[in-house]
């Protein structure tokens, strides 16, 4: 049998169950968001480290010209070793049907029989290759997928210089290429850049390679030290052309990984904090105000003995019901929406299987901080409530004291009418409650800024790296080193308007006890293809001597302008150098690292030799060039910008679409919790000033016009002040969201401003609305009867 | 705690007429040794002795009680009597503890008012004291019977609520929330809710000051029959002096102090007073 009190909990609940619903659904935003992000983060890590672990995902990766087979033996004894893979690799310029441009194969040898190995196949179709015919191949899915392919296609390629026609048997995934993206490039193009597996013995024969190797992979023993491995890695292939051994953190497949799932961490922890801070923020509106309101039951509870435990219990039980409800309608929005995310992700993060699950803890965590947050906003109401003495709980709460405010002393009553008047003294009378409401306001235009932010930052993304960085419509790599020559070869192709050279060289820059591999980039002075751009639009000029770097490699290496940076080359005859820290460019994306070409040629100790160029191109002529591309025996791969955009469109930029769009959705549905809240309670609290004006002639339009005057002067003042917070948020944001591979510029169009003032402004109308339909049903003689 | 409840209904027409307060302390009229003849056949169920109640708004201390002593006995029925402002209502407060005084002593049979604990307040409250207030003070989403059940529920022996509605007159409506009820009713609502849980004591607060005449007489009537059908001690302050006649005794108090006592020898039977 219910109890009185819970009956009158029930209908209290019912009573108010419009703010109650507009509370809950912040809090289902806050517990969907934080469950979402978060089971997506635990499965895909879950998933990634299943699938290293299951399918032996090397720790140690190290590249060199050509090594004996019979080194393998000798690194294997290197203690610290668990096992060892030695393989072939190579890049190879592939001639798809239907495309006309060329795109790039890497050829990665496997054992001619199926057998465990170090980055295990994961086979989605088909079959292994047969060792008897040297012309099958498995390629990557995400290739297989943007091409179309299936078993028993064909594919032409280059090898060594001679035409191939190779058919694929299988389609496959490998630990290696979760995240499959050409080195240097921003953005995967699956399209144009894909891996074939092919058995041992074939590739050693295409490329000369017999009882040789020139890529490896090892595991490391329990304990080992990866770094004295590397040293003595590096020291084993030193002779053989090594260009360095890496651990994971320097793969480019785990260091995407990585980076994006940190993103996904912080993300899924600042969003639902703020979230969850706006529903105790929210609860503790309603509360403190109801409390208030039924400062006389309190008292009447007190009065017959009900305990301080029973009564703030009691009013503890409103706040539960907001926040159960929300809580279960925030896990199950949570669990479908995290399903779904991780199945986006499927898109560019390549998973044998994507195995989305829910913790148990998780389940935990959101309960505990939903429950905390909602505790930390019914507190103080609460102790309000339970504090409150009896015997004065029992008297109305005594009248404001009325004083000459700022008003009257700027002589501005003459000025205004009368219901701005009531408008401006109820707001001086209780500073405390307004200045909460348009706080309240302005954290939810703040959530919607940032949501609306993200879009501007994304556009600007694109807009400085696609329009204003990269503007060649196509990269030429070299496989070997060209002489400035071959500058002109190209620029002689009829259809390129113009041509930029560049050399690319891996090395390993150090500083102290910090290090990182990048690829040096040898620039021409002034270029106007392939620029260098800072996230303020500006051209950056590379100087004739020193080194330049990224805002983002320089904190990474701790070095500052001035300062001296070791360059270990890890390719040639592996020269280590000394450079001065010339310039550092702001830039958005990557680790980057520059030189003037002419000074990385010096360093170098070579001639005027380029790795490859930027072409300006005709569009009339594109299919010519890259036909005339295709054959050029010199040219490893090439890269378009503009399949890239694409790329990025249809995969980052859908995924951010749709996560701000939720994000969105979301803020929208907390600017309607928190103003409807402040109007709906404004009602309550002043139903019998109003009705008393009613009684005393005022007409429906002049009350309704107080009432919602002083709303929407709140709602005004608390969108601007919802800017200021917005901009701190998304400043916090990007510092939490900060990664080595992109970082969001603090970019804000004028869209955002409108939309977000627009959005709350709407908000606050339909609040209105909502209200003004309960003001016009105000019953004049029950409202004056009891006693507020 | 245990429950003090009164063996007989006190005779009311003892022979005492008006006494006079003496004024000093130590000739406070209500004392028991100070008049056992007239009293000796009733215990002094409450015993106040000094209290001062000063409360502090803004810059004045406003001297709601001066050193007030006061008997109240086993049974009776008190009306305190007094001009708004007079402290009357901080008296009730006080004695139905609501409120502590600033200064003295205040004794409920053994149970020091002024000593206890917010909890033990709580507890006192829960166990002995029924309460009707002015502005009834029903909670508007229980309905009449649920209002009483809020009171029922957390007592030790109450009667059933529908018990006592019927006390009130109110059996036909108990199922009406209190929007649908007039002020009467509610306040009848509110009586049975005090009663409901037995109390020892039953503290009204201006019970008719928010009524029109008849209806006021039907409540006081309820007030009366609990009064004497349980014979609860009942203390009704109002400064309606037309329902002193009702009392066994009227107390006058006066800015914070009592300034006379009387006996009514025949008490008024609440349908023929005239207001």
């Amino acid at each position: 049998m219910l109890s009185s009190l819970n009956k009158k909990l029930l209908r209290d609940i019912l009573h108010l169950r419009g703010q109650i619903i507009a509370t809950a659904l912040v809090v289902a935003c806050g517990v969907a968001s934080f469950v979402s992000m978060q089971s997506t983060y635990d499965s895909l890590l879950i998933t990634q480290q299943d699938y290293y672990a299951e399918y032996r995902f090397g720790d140690v990766f190290a590249h060199a010209k050509r090594a004996p087979e019979n080194l393998r033996a000798s690194i294997e004894r290197i203690p610290g070793v668990a096992s060892v893979q030695t393989r072939i690799v190579s890049e190879v310029v592939l001639d798809l049907p239907g495309l006309r441009e060329p795109v790039q194969g890497r050829i990665v040898s496997i054992p001619e029989h199926r057998s465990p190995m170090l980055n295990d196949l994961h086979l989605l179709r088909g079959r292994y290759v047969d060792p008897r015919n040297s012309r099958e191949i498995i390629v990557s899915g995400a290739f297989a997928d943007a091409n179309g392919f299936d078993p028993g296609d064909s594919i032409d390629a280059i090898i060594n210089g001679r035409w191939r026609r190779l058919t694929i048997a299988g389609v496959a995934l490998s630990p290696e290429y979760i995240y499959e993206i050409r080195g240097g490039d921003i953005f995967p193009d699956n399209k144009r850049f894909g891996i074939l597996w092919m058995d041992r013995t074939s590739v050693a024969a295409a490329f000369d390679m017999e009882g040789a190797f020139n890529d490896l992979s090892l595991t490391l023993a329990p304990g080992a030290s990866e770094q004295q491995v590397i040293d003595e890695v590096d020291r084993a292939l030193e002779a053989f052309g090594g260009t360095g051994a890496y651990g994971r953190s320097d793969q480019l497949s785990f260091r995407f990984l990585v980076n994006e799932f940190a993103q996904l961490r912080s993300f899924g922890i600042v969003l639902p904090l703020i979230f969850l801070g706006v529903t105790a923020f929210l609860l503790h509106l309603v509360l403190s105000r109801l409390v208030n309101t039924q400062r006389e039951q309190v008292g009447l509870l007190k009065a017959f003995g009900y305990t301080n435990f029973e009564i703030g219990s009691h009013y503890l039980g409103l706040a539960a019901a907001a926040v159960s409800g929300g809580l279960l309608l925030g896990m199950l929005l949570g669990v479908w929406m995290g399903s779904w995310m991780t199945t986006m992700y499927a898109d560019y993060f390549h998973f044998p299987l994507l195995n989305f699950s829910v913790g148990f803890p998780l389940i935990v965590y959101s309960i505990l901080i939903t429950l905390a947050s909602a505790a930390a906003g019914a507190m103080s109401a609460v102790r309000n409530a339970v504090r409150l003495p009896a015997a004065e709980a029992m008297r109305p709460e005594p009248p404001a004291s009325f004083q000459a405010g700022l008003l009257e002393r700027l002589q501005m009553t003459r000025v205004l009418p009368s219901s701005a008047r009531i408008i401006f003294r109820n707001l001086s009378r209780h500073p405390v409650k307004a200045t909460l409401a348009v706080l309240g306001i302005s954290l939810a235009s703040a959530l919607l800024f940032t949501g609306f932010y993200f879009f501007d930052a994304i556009d600007r993304i694109v807009e400085v790296q696609f329009r204003q960085a990269i503007r060649e419509d196509a990269v030429v790599a070299f496989n070997s080193l060209r002489p400035q020559s071959a500058r002109r070869e190209l620029a002689e192709m009829e259809g390129v308007r113009s041509v930029e050279t560049f050399r690319a060289v891996p090395v390993r820059l150090r500083s102290e006890n910090h290090s990182k591999r990048v690829a040096l980039m040898g620039t021409e002075r002034n270029p106007d293809l392939h620029r260098i751009v800072d996230e303020r639009s500006q051209v950056f000029t590379v100087p004739p001597g020193g080194i330049v770097l990224s805002d983002a490699l320089a904190d990474t290496l701790g070095v500052a302008i001035g300062d001296q940076v070791t360059i270990d080359v890890l390719e040639g005859a592996r020269p280590t150098a000394k450079v001065e820290l010339a310039a550092t460019v702001d830039e958005l994306m990557g680790m980057n690292a520059y030189m003037h070409i002419r000074a990385l040629n010096r360093l170098m100790n070579e001639d005027d030799v380029i790795s490859g160029a930027y072409l300006e191109i005709d569009p009339k002529y594109s299919d010519v060039v890259y036909a005339k591309l295709k054959r050029m025996p010199a040219v490893a791969g090439v890269g378009l910008p503009g399949a890239m955009l694409e790329t990025f469109n249809e995969t980052f930029g859908k995924t951010i679409g749709q996560f701000t769009s939720i994000l969105v959705l979301f803020s929208s549905a907390i600017v309607f919790g928190v103003v409807y809240n402040a109007a709906r309670i404004a009602l309550s609290e002043r139903g019998r000033e109003l009705a008393s004006l009613r009684v005393l002639g005022f007409t429906k339009g002049e009350v309704t016009r107080i009432l919602l005057g002083e709303h929407a002067f709140l709602t005004a003042l608390g969108i601007p002040i919802g800017f200021a917070v917005g901009f701190f948020l998304c400043a916090t944001m990007n510092n939490l969201m900060d990664t080595e591979l992109l970082r969001l510029p603090l970019v804000f169009s004028q869209k955002t401003f409108v939309l977000t003032a627009l959005f709350v402004a709407l908000a606050a109308v339909v609040s209105g609305l909502l209200i003004m339909r309960r003001l016009r049903r105000l019953d004049l003689i029950a409202v004056l009867k009891t006693r507020e | 705690m245990k429950r003090t409840r009164p063996a007989t209904v006190p005779e009311t027409n003892d022979g005492a007429g008006l006494i006079k307060p003496a004024g000093g302390p130590e000739h406070i009229v209500g004392r028991p040794e100070s008049e056992p003849q007239i009293l000796n056949s009733m215990q002094a169920i409450f015993r106040i002795r000094g209290i001062s109640k000063v409360y502090r708004m803004g810059d004045v201390e406003v001297h709601a009680l001066r050193s007030l002593d006061l008997d109240l006995y086993e049974g009776e029925l008190a009306v305190l009597l007094g001009p708004s402002g007079s402290g009357k209502s901080t008296l009730l407060n006080i004695i139905g503890g609501l409120d502590v005084p600033t200064s003295g002593e205040v004794h409920y049979a053994d149970h020091d008012l002024t000593r206890a604990t917010d909890s033990e307040l709580t507890q006192y409250r829960r166990d002995h004291v029924g309460f009707v207030f002015q502005f009834y003070n029903l909670i508007p989403s229980l309905t009449a019977l649920e209002n009483v059940e809020l009171i029922t529920e957390v007592s030790e022996n109450p009667m059933k609520a529908e018990e006592a509605l019927e006390i009130v007159g109110l059996s036909e409506r108990m199922d009406h929330f209190p929007a649908q009820l007039s002020g009467g009713e509610q306040q009848r609502v509110a009586i049975a809710r005090a009663i409901a849980k037995r109390p020892d004591v039953l503290l009204c607060d201006e019970p008719t000051g928010a009524l029109d005449v008849e209806t006021g007489k039907i409540v006081l009537a309820a007030i009366e029959r609990v009064n004497r059908e349980l014979g609860t001690t009942t203390a009704v302050i109002t400064h309606n002096v037309s329902i002193a006649r009702m009392a066994d005794r009227v107390i006058h108090i006066g800015s914070g102090q009592i300034v006379s006592i009387e006996r009514n020898e025949t008490k008024a039977r609440p349908a023929d007073l005239v207001w």
